[in-house]
């Protein structure tokens, strides 16, 4: 069994507050870039499987030079092989031309069982290149997976975490899962895996060499959206009104008292 | 030409986001000169299509039988590419919960149809084109996704816009959808559903969240936060360390990494505010935090604050409310 997980390089969650607007779309926003956290739930999700049925894991990204250090946390992780798509073709691709890019890199790679991916990433956090991956490759797709009960060559079995409850849901494969975080806890890659990762070649796979792109699908041109009027949030006014009192009941009556008088109860 | 808009349900009972949004479609409807027409698949979800009259729609279409029993990601989007199809609409507004997010992102893709997500505000420009805002990179950018093409998608997020008034004597038509599932979707089988114990009211759908994290110490430390929201009439929040402590399940949690929610009141317990968790709850109208330590960022945030042990601090506050709400 082949599962594939699709993975892209976003800014370190710590640092998601320094990014400035200005910076948006740009090559550099000036923080720290690592693997999008919400893969690291599909990458470990791939190495479990991998070992739960006697696989192999290979990871995809999209993107410049720099979305390399993606793949190397991936193989670091255990993943086998990486598979670098970069071309300037792709730049500026909406989620519909990433996923129409992933599609013919995975149709070029013989397919696979499980396409894995995370939730969203954190910085577009569109969650759109999952199920335009399953609808541009006609598989069944499923998200907010927060268990795989099993996988066969014809179908695979999962738990769907909906809102109100969860779904036992069987479809069949090849298909598209985008990962919850109740799935696993990744593990932390060790030295044998990071110097493993920093070893191996990461050679880019072009527009070119990927028969089934059509150049029309993908880059900034093909985009059917903008983000317009990037703006930091309003900033919350006012500071903080430390409630006094003799006692905590006092404070507490203070309180209720405020509430009530702003009208939200 | 119309505004189509998706109505999320589970288990037969409507998403109150969707009603939120079918009134600032209705809104934008009478701005354009629109029709505006509810979609909803399910089972026996007759009574649904009739409220999406009352709460504005002028045309419900229906996608009702056992193929659409339980939520199944390509059925209901093939059904709701049916109803756009049928409905030939500029503007489609859907409802970002799990589910109708699924449905929304498959027809779209089919469709190739450009979708703004996590929407929390709509407009129109002067062309009738739809604005759509968003927040990204975890809130802390914020844009107005402009569309190039028709039609404009977008999911919205609960909360984004008051409940619409419901008005029994609206007439429109209600108009079965005749759709013919693809084998993709109907590969795909739902063999067992168990309800989560979320409780009636989603975090996200709450009116007042409280929230515990690090400082309850532990599951039983979730009991006097319990009752406050229960007197209150709202939902349990958690942070990220007391849901991966195992304190208390996912669903209730508030953050980056679980929901984002937008109350009218949200009260902090024992939540040092983190800036991952503050992603999650900024857009509260009014903050109030109760912490031990006097310096915790949470009280940046906050428009009402109490230092001190909120062990303390929680069962006065309910006995506070229990005596000036009489309740």
């Amino acid at each position: 069994m082949k599962f594939i997980v699709c993975v892209k390089l976003t800014p370190d969650t710590e640092q998601l507050a320094e990014v400035q607007p200005q910076d948006v779309g740009s090559d550099d926003l000036g923080v720290t870039m690592v693997l999008n956290p919400w893969d690291e739930f599909a990458v470990e999700e791939a190495l479990q499987l991998q070992e739960r049925f006697d696989g192999t894991g290979v990871a995809v990204t999209v993107g410049g030079a720099e979305a390399t250090e993606a793949l190397k946390r991936a193989v670091a992780m255990g993943i086998a092989e990486a598979v670098l798509l970069s071309d300037p073709a792709f730049a500026g691709s909406d989620a519909w031309g990433i996923a129409h890019a992933l599609a013919q890199a995975i149709k070029q790679l013989g397919g696979a069982t499980l396409i894995l991916t995370g939730k969203q990433s954190v910085d577009g956090a569109s969650g759109l290149v999952a199920p335009g991956l399953a609808a541009r490759l006609g598989v069944p797709f499923v998200s907010q997976v927060a268990k795989v009960l099993d996988v066969t060559a014809e179908r695979v079995t999962v738990l769907r975490a909906l809102d109100e409850g969860m779904q036992t849901v069987r479809v069949k494969t090849p298909a598209v899962l985008s990962v919850s975080k109740e799935i696993n806890e990744p593990r932390y890659a060790n030295y044998v895996g990071i110097r493993k990762a920093s070893r191996m070649s990461y050679p880019a796979t072009k527009a070119a060499q990927l028969p089934g792109l059509d150049l029309k699908q993908v880059g900034a041109g093909a985009t059917l959206t903008e983000w317009a009027d990037l703006r930091k949030p309003p900033v919350r006014a006012g500071k903080c009104e430390f409630i006094q009192g003799a006692t905590v009941a006092e404070q507490a009556r203070t309180l209720a008292e405020k509430l009530v008088a702003e009208k939200v109860i | 030409m119309s505004i189509l808009v998706y109505i999320a349900q589970s288990q037969g009972q409507a998403r109150p986001v969707s009603w939120e949004i079918l009134g600032q479609a209705r809104a934008m409807a009478d701005k354009l000169g629109a029709p505006l027409v509810a979609f909803v698949a399910g089972q026996g979800v007759g009574e649904i299509a009739r409220e999406a009259i009352a709460c504005g729609a002028d045309k419900a279409l229906v996608a009702d039988g056992a193929a659409f029993a339980q939520f199944r990601a390509y059925a209901y989007a093939e059904a709701f590419e049916a109803a756009i199809a049928a409905a030939q609409p500029a503007i489609i507004l859907a409802p970002a919960v799990a589910g109708a997010r699924d449905a929304a992102a498959l027809a779209a893709a089919q469709l190739h149809i450009g979708l703004a997500v996590d929407c929390q505000g709509l407009d129109l420009d002067g062309a009738g084109n739809l604005l759509a805002e968003r927040p990204i990179f975890a809130g802390n950018i914020v844009t107005t996704v402009v569309f190039k093409a028709r039609p404009q998608m977008a999911t919205v997020r609960s909360r984004s816009f008051p409940l619409p008034a419901r008005d029994r004597a609206r007439t429109g038509e209600i108009i079965p959808l005749a759709v013919t599932l693809s084998d993709l979707a109907l590969g795909e089988e739902v063999l067992g559903f168990e309800v989560a114990e979320v409780g009636e009211l989603g975090v996200e759908n709450a009116g007042i969240v409280v929230a515990a994290g690090r400082g309850v110490k532990g599951p039983m430390g979730f009991a006097p936060i319990r009752e406050l929201a229960d007197l209150l009439g709202g939902a349990v929040g958690a942070s990220r360390a007391a849901v991966d402590a195992g304190w208390i399940p996912y669903p209730h949690q508030i953050g980056q990494t679980g929901k984002t929610v937008r109350p009218d009141l949200y009260i902090a317990c024992g939540i040092s505010g983190a800036i991952q968790h503050l992603a999650g709850m900024t857009n509260a109208k009014v903050i109030v935090a109760i912490n031990k330590d006097k310096d915790a960022p949470v009280f940046g945030v906050a428009r009402y604050g109490i230092v001190g042990d909120l062990f303390a601090v929680v069962p006065a506050l309910t006995e506070a409310f229990k005596a000036r709400l009489g309740r």
